[in-house]
């Protein structure tokens, strides 16, 4: 008896020698180029940090001053408005469409014909760049562009849609909508397919309309894997950065209605303002985890109802 | 699990602290020392310009692949060596800062010699300890007497000449020679100018250009260097953000443009803006210096304007000029010898300047020669035939440069962008001066806004 337990003993520290040693390369990298880079950012984020000219300012410890200065003037909170708005207006129409094609494609009574290519076009706009993406739609959406043309032809005459703050926040939701829906579809297509296919069947046997199905049973399911997507999402949407700022060559214009919280770090970088980046970075990172806990929260709560 | 946590603790604090003590190494400092014998010349520039010029008009110089300039070449047993990155946003400077403050712990054949600016960030590095005064490396009053004036004020700093030029960038106001005819009667440069003389006859003909069905300019930026470059007081003055009477005046004249329907709301170098190159964009005129009549206004394109010789130049509202390239030397260097040679060569010899015009159309930095080229008949093919210099001649003579401040290119470029919302009509100009001071104090700290 003492001897089994012996020897189960050494076998499960031989296995987790192994198991460290595979981790070994992943944790270097990850506190390498996460957990330091994490740590120094809020150092930093104390300290009078940044070039003047050639002359190097700092660095000097000040305290909060770095906070105290974002916080106070509220253009912090005009820009989280920015970034939800637009956020907004991709994420709505990304989570409905992908809902909508996910259970299309997963349907086994459908039997949508070349789904597998259909697949593939959906996701394609992901993978242009998205500063390729944004030069593109710059060009379509300018003065003179095609879709300018389409409109005076059709007799609606010229619409500036870069100088108008709607027009230009819903090209960059649309955008980013077009980047995203193709990949959410795909996760939530995986979530559905997950999904025990007797389930379904007993509802239609049922007499369960296809409508009560998605309610009653896809939806319920899919749960976690909503959770997922819209925390992903929430997370990318607030570090929204490529899109608007190569539409509007980093400005956010017209008016700063198309600055997002990213592409006020990215202007601090221009005199390599390392204190206020880090302290504009801490705040996210503080917003983004009160976020994503509400998310959380609310997510799972309603699931034990 | 226990020790495994204090293990990674340790390293984390361990990390931290390295990280700080690699920052603060203490450096030697080499400020205003230079000295000979070395045998790699290193030249830092953003595009290939000064590098074709070096191929080909720089005596005793060997490129190494004549169809590719930056690849270096030989000046007597010297190798020259150009280190090229991108001019765009901050990405010139930013490389080239590291590598100054690197020169400290640098030698032999990698200490830089030599490194190119621009009018926009000139004084950010002219002000700096990092160049060096070119007259203590041994050029001479008499090597610069030729020289416009000010193209060395602009590189002046304490009475200390840092860097030189080959080339001055006057610039004139550029007529579409049709529309001319139509509106005006003439296409004459010196009839023309009657009717751009100053800003007011200059509005008077944007109403009548509007009336014919045309644009006076092609949108919002066009008149800012005009503007911006005959100003009397910097940008930042005692370290306060300053905006001189001109710019407020470009302001209200652009305004009072786009409400009025004078410009095609246009940013410059935007497709927009370039429409007014061929003859369909109904643009009266633009400005700017000998470069952007070669190579930006589309002369290579069948069909444009200037392909077909269809634009004149005459001086316009105000005299001004539009860019420029200086040759500074690092501090530091081990190569002073060759860096005379080459900036005697370059900036102050007639017969290499000249062979710079006939090969490359390039306005020089020879008062004199430039001067006598003028009484000649050299024409301008984008420009019907007609001489331009003449008028850059005159234009050259005026120029004042004494207003640069180290913060220039973010102050002129963020300004521009700013104002366009209040150009648009978004918002009013206090919202756009305050959005325009936010962002300079984002982008520059130093500066006090209020």
């Amino acid at each position: 008896m003492a001897d089994v337990q012996k020897s189960q003993k050494h076998r499960s520290v031989t296995k987790g020698k192994w198991g460290i040693i595979f981790m070994i390369p992943f944790a270097l990298a990850f506190f390498a180029f996460q957990l330091y880079p994490l740590f120094s950012t809020v150092y930093n984020s104390f300290f009078e940090n940044y070039k003047d000219g050639l002359n190097q300012v700092g660095p000097n410890f000040i305290g909060i001053d770095n906070y105290k200065e974002i916080l106070s003037d509220g253009s912090l909170l005009r820009l989280a408005y920015n970034t939800l708005i637009m956020w907004l207006i991709g994420f709505v129409p990304q989570i409905l469409i992908s809902l909508l094609l996910a259970s299309w494609f997963a349907n086994h009574r459908l039997r949508i014909r070349c789904a597998g290519f259909f697949k593939t076009v959906i996701y394609m706009p992901n993978l242009i760049m998205a500063s390729a993406f944004a030069m593109l739609f710059f060009a379509l959406f300018s003065d003179i562009g095609p879709v300018n043309a389409m409109l005076s032809s059709m007799g609606f005459g010229t619409f500036r849609f870069f100088s108008s703050p709607w027009a230009t926040r819903i090209i960059i939701g649309f955008m980013n909508f077009l980047m995203w829906f193709g990949n959410t579809t795909i996760l939530l297509m995986a979530g559905i397919m997950g999904i025990d296919p007797a389930l379904f069947e007993a509802a239609e046997v049922d007499g369960a309309r296809p409508g009560q199905i998605f309610r009653k049973i896809t939806l319920p399911i899919l749960k976690p894997i909503l959770l997922y997507v819209m925390l992903t999402s929430m997370i990318g949407g607030i570090q929204m950065f490529d899109v608007p700022q190569i539409l509007t060559n980093g400005s956010g214009s017209p008016n700063k209605t198309a600055l997002t919280l990213i592409m006020e770090l990215n202007k601090h970088m221009y005199s390599k303002n390392y204190g206020m980046g880090g302290a504009i970075s801490v705040v996210l990172l503080i917003m983004t985890a009160i976020l994503s806990l509400l998310v959380f929260k609310f997510m799972v709560k309603k699931k034990e109802d | 699990m226990k020790r495994v946590t204090k293990l990674l603790s340790l390293c984390l604090v361990l990390m931290m602290v390295v990280g700080m003590l690699s920052a603060c190494g203490d450096k030697e400092e080499k400020a205003g020392s230079f000295s000979d014998g070395g045998k790699v010349l290193n030249i830092r520039v953003w595009n290939d310009e000064f590098a074709r010029r070096m191929r080909d008009h720089m005596p005793g110089y060997t490129a190494k692949n004549p169809d590719n300039a930056l690849e270096g070449g030989t000046l007597g047993d010297i190798t020259v060596n150009f280190i090229q990155v991108e001019n765009q946003g901050t990405a010139y400077q930013d490389a080239l800062d590291a590598a100054l403050e690197a020169q400290a712990n640098a030698s032999g054949d990698d200490l830089l010699d030599i490194f190119l600016v621009e009018v926009d960030y000139a004084a950010k590095y002219v002000q700096s300890e990092y160049s060096l005064d070119v007259k203590k490396l041994g050029l001479t009053d008499t090597d610069l007497a030729n020289q416009y004036q000010y193209t060395k004020d602009a590189v002046t700093y304490n009475g200390a000449l840092k860097g030189v030029t080959w080339q001055a960038c006057p610039a004139g106001l550029i007529y579409n020679r049709e529309i001319a005819k139509e509106v005006l009667g003439t296409d004459d440069p010196a009839e023309v100018q009657k009717a751009v003389s100053d800003w007011a006859t200059f509005t008077a003909t944007a109403e009548e250009m509007k009336e014919a069905g045309y644009y006076m300019v092609a949108g919002y930026d066009d008149t800012f260097r005009v503007f911006s470059n005959n100003v009397s007081s910097k940008w930042v003055e005692d370290g306060k953000l300053n905006i001189d009477a001109q710019l407020s005046a470009w302001v209200d004249q652009t305004k009072e443009f786009t409400d009025k329907g004078y410009n095609n709301k246009a940013s410059l170098w935007g497709d927009t803006w370039s429409a007014g190159f061929y003859p369909d964009g109904g643009v009266f005129c633009y400005f700017g210096p000998a470069w952007f009549i070669d190579f930006s206004m589309a002369a290579d394109t069948e069909g444009s304007i200037a392909n077909q010789g269809g634009w004149g130049l005459c001086e316009g509202p105000q005299n001004y000029f539009w860019g420029g390239t200086w040759i500074c030397a690092a501090s530091g260097t081990d190569n002073a010898k060759e860096i005379v040679e080459i900036m005697k060569a370059m900036t102050c010899n007639e017969t290499v300047m000249k062979g710079i015009v006939e090969k490359d159309g390039d306005f020089i930095n020879h008062k004199p020669a430039m001067e006598a080229m003028a009484q000649t008949d050299y024409s301008n093919k984008v420009l019907g035939g007609q001489n331009p210099l003449p008028i850059f001649v005159a234009a050259a003579n005026s120029i004042e440069l004494k207003n640069l401040s180290t913060y220039d290119q973010g102050c002129n470029e963020t300004f521009q962008a700013a104002m366009k919302d209040y150009f648009d009509g978004v918002c009013d100009y206090e919202t756009a001066l305050k959005n325009f001071k936010e962002d300079i104090h984002t982008k520059y700290p130093a500066i006090s806004v209020d």
